[in-house]
């Protein structure tokens, strides 16, 4: 099938519920649109409860986005947590000049195998050890989101830091003391992130 | 001047409302529209607006307090879906007859059996004969503006107004939105002043009394006549909302419709993908158009069918199954319209998207393929066609098409 110039980039992100991939999703919504774009950013809902797979998905375009399906075949998938590998066919439809974005304390080599064969890039990033050291506390969807900017080149990177700051400051208005924790989640995932 | 934001569906009806600031707002929280009292009590209690929250225990209290509010001369709203939008049934017929301009927000999602919280227009579908006003939108721009629209009408016309939006899809999903300024919300929908209202003293009046026969027929010929004479203040609100904001709103929406051989009816969010599928197909030469209908009730019965007079095949889509053995709810009035008309096309019927099943961009490609092998062969076949159920026992499609295929 024909495809145009400006098709949108998409994403999918897989988490499990209590972890926060959906409020990356719609972070990443956020930046994307104060970075000009246009967005969608819309979990799947079902009987979602806390630990159950959840899946949450991003189209990032320059034109108004019509489609309101699914996404079946993304340029990225996120995988927030390493052990949906058993249970979920994270891999599936993602285009190989893509690449997979796995919080993981495996190199990409290592998780490489557990892909089914996919070939395309596989990048790794130990969210939960910069959650830890820079928040004392493990919420892996902060440093997932910058990895997910850095390996897409979605939006600029420079701005993105200064968006997040500002959304940051926004959001922890009454507990400022998490904002430079956050932020240095963030640059420390964007450096940490091996591609493989 | 608009300002530029993103946000949910459900927080843009919320917004709409808190520029509206209207006096009631009667609700019962129900997945998924529960985000929208949810923004709205913040509101409130931020002191934002001075609307009266009445917290009740049901939604058919809910519309009772609407219905209390609207018939005491106040401006009242509230939010529901599916099992919600159900239980106020018997109050829905109970507004409309009172001639009741209440407001409400329908986040469109399956009835229960089995159970499902996500979309498809069971619920506003089944409320169709209720004679309320339906507005239906693709995206959550259209359902702000709808909204906005919503009071304007439904207060000239003297009829309840349901502003509909797709489940989750749109009432969750965040994308880009242009919201107009609270002064210009506020002029464009104006102070409610009714002429005769229960609380008005000097003219005493009953609302709701009994309706004996020699009089009962009588009230729902007037509000037969009532959902006709909507249609020109709908166009006529829409053209005021043009002039401020230059978004332009119709009955329907025509897509690539002028040189089109074969078309879609569509309603809400599913047309946006539709859409794409029409500009993909377009690529490749092939003569493809949609129809997105905007509003259901009343039904533009004239101009949807000269519309769709324009093409040689049509396949009408609903989201909801009416059980009737003669297909869903748009493709019967739309089929039905077409009965007079000398050169009308084939019609056929699709029930998709029930429960939340997704529409893709490759299932429109399907529909239009098959649109095309029926305006090759003059042969419409069965017209009452699945697309995305997986019993095989009922056909790929809901029916056999092998013998097209050759």
């Amino acid at each position: 099938m024909t495809k145009r110039l400006n098709e949108a980039v998409e994403i999918r992100w897989h988490g499990r519920g209590g972890q926060g991939a959906k409020t990356a999703c719609l972070l990443l919504a956020d930046v994307a649109f104060s970075s000009g774009k246009h967005v969608q950013g819309f979990p799947e809902y079902g009987p979602e409860r806390m630990g159950a797979p959840i899946t949450a998905y991003n189209r990032i375009t320059d034109e108004h986005c019509k489609v309101h399906s699914n996404i079946y075949t993304p340029d990225y998938v996120v995988v927030v947590d390493e052990t949906l590998l058993k249970s979920v066919d994270v891999t599936s439809g993602l285009k190989e000049n893509g690449a997979l974005i796995i919080n993981t304390k495996k190199t990409p080599d290592e998780v490489r195998p557990m892909l089914k064969g996919y070939k395309g890039r596989v990048c790794a990033v130990d969210a939960e050890k910069i959650s830890m050291e820079t928040l004392g506390r493990n919420f892996p969807n902060t440093p997932m989101l910058a990895a997910v900017v850095k390996v897409s080149n979605v939006i600029d990177q420079e701005r993105f830091i200064k968006d997040m700051r500002e959304s940051f400051e926004h959001k922890f208005a009454s507990k400022p003391n998490v904002i430079e924790g956050n932020m240095k989640a963030l640059v420390k995932a964007m450096e940490e992130v091996k591609v493989g | 001047m608009a300002k530029r934001d993103r946000m949910s569906g459900n927080e843009a009806v919320a917004i709409a409302m808190r520029q509206i600031n209207p006096d009631v707002m009667g609700a019962f929280p129900i997945t998924p529209s529960t985000e929208i009292p949810q923004y709205y009590s913040q509101y409130i209690a931020d002191g934002k607006v001075d609307t009266e929250f009445v917290a009740v225990e049901s939604e058919h209290s809910a519309m009772s307090v609407c219905i209390g509010a609207s018939a005491a001369g106040a401006r009242a709203v509230t939010a529901t879906s599916s099992a919600g939008l159900a239980y106020m049934w018997e109050l829905l017929y109970v507004a409309a007859s009172a001639r009741l301009p209440i407001t409400m927000a329908v986040v469109n999602r399956a009835l229960t059996g089995p159970i499902n919280i996500n979309n498809d227009h069971s619920d506003s579908m089944g409320a169709r004969d209720s004679g309320w006003i339906q507005i239906y939108a693709e995206t959550n721009q259209e359902v702000y503006d709808n909204y906005i629209q919503a009071m304007p009408i439904s207060e000239t016309i003297r009829l309840p107004i349901m502003i509909c939006q797709d489940g989750f899809i749109t009432s969750h999903g965040v994308s880009n939105i242009e919201l107009m300024e609270d002064e210009e919300v506020k002029d464009f929908v104006g102070e409610y002043n009714p002429e005769n209202y229960l609380l008005k003293h000097e003219n005493p009046l009953a609302v709701g009394p009994y309706g004996i026969s020699p009089y009962y027929m009588e009230v729902k010929r007037s509000q037969a006549q009532a959902m006709k004479d909507a249609m020109p203040i709908i166009m006529d609100v829409a053209k005021r909302f043009e002039k401020v904001t230059g978004r332009k709103y119709g009955f329907f929406e025509e897509y690539m419709m002028d040189d089109a051989e074969v078309a879609l009816v569509v309603i809400g969010s599913s047309a946006g993908t539709g859409k794409e599928a029409v500009d993909r197909l377009r690529a490749e030469g092939k003569k493809v158009g949609l129809i997105k209908l905007r509003v259901f009730r009343p039904f533009p019965r004239v101009p949807l069918a000269e519309a769709m007079c324009k093409v040689k095949a049509v396949a009408i889509m609903d989201k909801a199954e009416s059980f009737s053995n003669s297909g869903g709810p748009l493709f019967n009035e739309a089929r039905n319209s077409l009965y007079d008309l000398p050169n009308k096309p084939y019609a056929i019927n699709y029930i998709y998207g029930l429960g939340g099943r997704d529409i893709t961009v490759e299932d429109y490609y399907e529909i239009y393929n098959d649109l095309f092998i029926i305006n090759e062969t003059d042969d419409p076949g069965d017209v009452y066609r699945y697309v995305g159920v997986r019993d095989s026992r009922f056909g790929e499609r809901g029916f056999d098409h092998k013998k097209y295929e050759e």
